[in-house]
């Protein structure tokens, strides 16, 4: 009877420790308080970072004549998974639909935590993995352009998860085992290769895509960007790794520039949405993601 | 008794689908021919825009005039329904392309737009090449954007 009793005592502080640790963790309110925001470099951040591409409706293709006007963020994109179908929410400025009653730290909790106002975890379809790596500065610039960006008053509409994926606590797990904020990329890097790895994989969330995934859905950064199976459909995102991937400095620069490969052929799916944001950054910094993905090692075995 | 009608009916479903099925390798081809001209010859104009080749106005001029031309191709015959990568092999070409066919035909419209505003430039001289090649790359990348699959 004791021993049972001590049982029960276990179980119930195993259980206190899983809620502990699975818990959200926000920034504090005061998080980016004393930095100044400045939307035309926030532009650059929205465009690395990809957005609109995920978030502007369905129908509002990038890179189309007619494409320089600020993109509508109102949601709407539908993302099939394993794990059941996501709904890209609206982020428009509006303060109900949107998030324009947030504030600065809110939206760097969002970004960096994965985690929600109301103190909810993301479900990582959300690339917050990728922007851990996100300088304050940038955030405080990328809100910043927020606030020049156009209001939707679109609901967003519910994900399509089902069970066990439904609970949101799962994702405080998730994050104990895939949330990492250090670089893949280890060691050291000259400027170049530094804003070439910032871009990859802070901003430009590319690992998402192209590399493989374990069967809990998390990065397998053992095979960094070494092509992974289509996450929304048929077909395989390709490598980028020098086993694989041919193509010079050069060529890679000029793809993300056009979408031209260096046969003409030309860049579809989601990376043409990618490409039409890339073709909108600099010259350097195209160069600096090539020079990125030609420092690419071999993947494992 | 029962089982034998049903046996037959099911074999019969398999006969008609069979029958149903189309050979689409001859569309196929065509199409896929088609793009090969168009990157050619956009190969040539990037080349040059790039200076990966040596400048050549009638060079530039000829791929140019060939891209027009190739814009000039009924997309009808090429693309006839039920050619989709969801139905046959061989092709990444996706549903939605006869789904929202409209939309298709504004893309591959854009193309013909495109290429003629190369076809006005590409005798001007070679710096006049790179900003027509991004018009290019911005319809090739409009279209595969919505209705090309990923290999």
């Amino acid at each position: 009877m004791r021993a049972f009793r001590w049982l029960i005592l276990a179980a119930v502080l195993a259980a206190a420790a899983g809620w502990w640790i699975t818990r959200a963790r926000p920034l504090p309110a005061d998080a980016l308080a004393s930095l100044a925001g400045e939307a035309a470099r926030g532009e650059t951040v929205f465009l690395a970072a990809g957005c609109a591409s995920c978030h502007a409706a369905p129908k509002a293709t990038e890179g189309a004549e007619g494409a320089e006007d600020k993109p509508i963020l109102s949601g709407g994109q539908q993302f099939a998974s394993d794990f059941g179908t996501f709904v890209a929410p609206n982020i428009s400025p509006d303060p109900v639909h949107g998030i324009g009653g947030w504030t600065v730290a809110q939206f760097a909790t969002a970004l960096k935590r994965g985690v929600s106002p109301e103190g909810r975890h993301y479900y990582p379809a959300f690339p917050y993995t990728a922007y851990v790596r996100m300088r304050d500065q940038d955030i405080a610039d990328l809100w910043a352009f927020w606030q020049t960006l156009p209001a939707s008053d679109a609901p967003s509409q519910p994900h399509e998860v089902g069970f066990p994926f439904s609970i949101r606590r799962a994702v405080g797990v998730w994050k104990l085992l895939y949330l990492r904020d250090d670089w893949v990329m280890g060691g050291d890097a000259d400027p170049q290769l530094e804003r070439g790895r910032y871009l990859v994989e802070a901003l430009a969330h590319c690992g998402e895509c192209h590399t493989p995934r374990g069967p809990l859905g998390g990065l397998d950064t053992a095979r960094w960007l070494a092509g992974a199976p289509n996450p929304s459909g048929k077909g395989t995102i390709p490598s980028l790794t020098p086993d694989r991937l041919t193509w010079d400095a050069g060529e890679i620069a000029y793809y993300l520039e056009t979408g031209f490969t260096p046969d003409y052929d030309s860049a579809g799916g989601h990376m043409a949405a990618v490409v039409g944001n890339f073709g909108k950054l600099t010259s350097a910094d195209r160069a600096a993601v090539a020079a990125y993905v030609k420092a690419l090692p071999r993947p494992a075995e | 008794m029962k089982k034998q009608v049903f046996a037959i009916a099911a074999a019969a479903a398999v006969i008609a689908t069979a029958a149903v099925a189309q050979d689409y390798s001859a569309n196929l081809k065509a199409r896929q021919g088609q793009f090969r001209i168009m990157a050619l010859n956009v190969g040539i104009l990037g080349g040059m825009a790039q200076g990966k080749i040596a400048y050549d106005a009638e060079a530039a001029q000829r791929a140019a005039d060939t891209l027009v031309a190739v814009s000039h191709i009924d997309p009808g015959p090429l693309w006839p329904e039920g050619s989709d990568n969801m139905s046959i092999d061989g092709t990444r070409a996706m549903p939605s392309i006869w789904d929202d066919h409209d939309d298709f035909l504004t893309k591959w419209g854009g193309f013909g737009t495109a290429a003629a505003g190369m076809q006005q430039v590409a005798a001007t001289g070679q710096e006049a090449l790179g900003p027509a090649m991004g018009k290019l790359g911005g319809a090739c990348k409009a279209c595969h954007d919505t209705h090309r699959a990923p290999e």
